[in-house]
């Protein structure tokens, strides 16, 4: 049931290929994103744009963007600071959870516990490297909720770790600014709003089911938040960095909405 | 809405008509690649009808033709009310003479000759499709935003309840307009009544 998207844009040549060999049992003919919009556009009443030189491929790739775009403001018009997600009694855990990123369970990174360090840039006063046995001395909180996935489908789950809010003002941050940005050990990388940021249950989270993370739901630690769907939820988290400037992320910038919210 | 009288579809309804049909085929061929994702039926629809290519193509197309959608349908409900339209059109509806125009399209003896009056099957699929129309617009809020109308999730019955529930209103649309399309080749006057308004 649980599939990980496809990546269509050529970013890193290696991974590309990593990626095309791992899916091409299951998807032998995926196309690329241009060739299957050539494709796409001839289905149904929508022939008339593939024939028109007025409308070729990259100005509807543009006009999607543009909505997506636009999407993105409704959402975070639509997102109240204050409303909780709702939250589910120990016996209702998935387990076991899913398993899902970018790449197989076979890739999953490892992160060695005592060099680890968390970088801490951007528009904060204090930007000392943390390191777990600093994270874990803040007080901490925990969550059942239920983690979103773009692809449809939901898993509950119980997280524990440090209020995004408090490690925030805990490091001087600046909370006026538009942007979290997160790069991570597997070299995922997203961004999310200063609102989203802020919500109360928005969580760095430090434990899964309260056994410290292990890697395969991101050691050492993942940002948790469950306003947002799954792709928006870094793991292995190595640098938080706050910012005006558009971040963007790994699947956003292959379009997915940046927002990702629910 | 000036000359209502002497056509049997006034301009705006077949404007809003048609912009829905083509919202209805991207909202349908690009939600089935979304369900592809990650279906919870025993089976997933041919890839070669649906749109968008990938996920996040068919999410972006998803996600643009719903403003489409709800736009384009906000504008029909609220000339169909303010205009009267939908009492004179679509009311009253009749169990009994319902049956007896399905009894009579089955014989193949119910009339065509008037169409600006709509008999009791139609004005029961037309209704019928107006309100699962809403609901297809409900649940899909709650699959974007279920966080932000918890009102709404739990009328639904939660996240995963509101996804089988978008899926059903979705097949009982197509299957909608699967029946729609052949009555229309049956009776192509309609067609062009639809199209040109008289
Ligand atoms: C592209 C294919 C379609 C064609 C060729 C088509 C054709 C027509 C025609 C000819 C009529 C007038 C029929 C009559 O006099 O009873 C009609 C009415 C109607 N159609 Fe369609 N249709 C299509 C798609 C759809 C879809 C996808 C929907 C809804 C999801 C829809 C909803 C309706 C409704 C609600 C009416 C009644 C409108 C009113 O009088 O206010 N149609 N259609």
């Amino acid at each position: 049931m649980i599939k990980k998207p496809f990546r269509q844009l050529a970013i890193d040549g290696d991974l590309v290929l990593k990626d095309a060999t791992k899916e091409i049992s299951r998807r032998l003919d995926q196309p690329t994103r241009r060739a299957f919009l050539q494709r796409s556009l001839s289905l149904g009443g929508l022939s008339l744009l593939s024939g028109c030189s007025l409308v070729d491929d990259s100005s509807v790739e543009n006009a999607l963007m543009t909505v997506s775009r636009f999407n993105d403001k409704v959402q975070a018009w639509l997102f109240d600071p204050n409303r909780l997600a709702p939250t589910y009694p120990d016996s209702m855990i998935t387990r076991p959870f899913p398993f899902n990123a970018y790449y197989g369970e076979d890739e999953i990174r490892h992160v060695e516990e005592e060099s680890y360090r968390l970088e801490v840039t951007g528009m904060v006063a204090d930007k000392h490297a943390w390191t777990l046995a600093e994270l874990r001395a803040m007080p901490q909180t925990d969550q059942i909720t239920r983690h979103i996935c773009v692809e449809g489908w939901s898993a509950i789950g119980k997280w524990g770790g440090v209020p995004f809010a408090s490690f925030l003002r805990r490091v001087g941050a600046d909370l006026s600014a538009q942007y979290v940005g997160f790069k991570c050990a597997d070299d995922y990388y997203t961004s999310i709003d200063m609102p989203t940021a802020l919500h109360p249950q928005t969580l760095l989270t430090l434990t899964y089911d309260s056994q410290p993370l292990p890697p395969r739901y991101g050691f050492p630690m993942k940002l948790r938040m469950p306003t947002k769907l799954g792709y928006k939820n870094p793991k292995h988290i190595q640098a938080i960095f706050v910012t005006n400037t558009y971040p963007g992320g790994y699947w956003e910038d292959q379009g997915y909405n940046w927002f990702g919210g629910s | 809405m000036a000359n209502d009288t002497d056509l049997i579809h006034p301009l705006w309804v077949r404007l809003t008509h048609w912009i829905n049909a083509l919202a209805i085929v991207v909202l349908a061929t690009s939600g089935w690649r979304i369900y592809d994702a990650s279906p919870f039926f025993a089976f997933a629809i041919p890839r070669e009808i649906t749109l968008g290519g990938w996920l996040g193509g068919a999410i972006q197309w998803h996600f643009a033709a719903m403003w489409v959608l709800v736009g384009n349908g906000l504008i029909y409900l609220a000339c169909n009310i303010v205009s009267g339209r939908l009492w004179r059109k679509f009311f009253p509806l009749s169990p009994r003479a319902f049956l007896a125009d399905v009894l009579a399209a089955v014989k193949g003896r119910l009339s065509h000759v008037d169409l600006s009056h709509y008999n009791m099957v139609q004005r029961a699929a037309y209704l019928f499709v107006m309100v699962d129309s809403v609901l297809l617009v409900l649940s899909g809020l709650v699959l974007w935003k279920s966080v932000q109308f918890p009102i709404l999730r739990e009328l639904l019955g939660g996240y995963e309840a509101a996804r089988r529930e978008h899926f059903l209103a979705m097949a009982a649309l197509v299957a909608f307009a699967a029946i729609h399309l052949l009555m229309v080749a049956l009776v192509p006057r309609t067609l062009l009544a639809m199209i040109r308004g008289r």
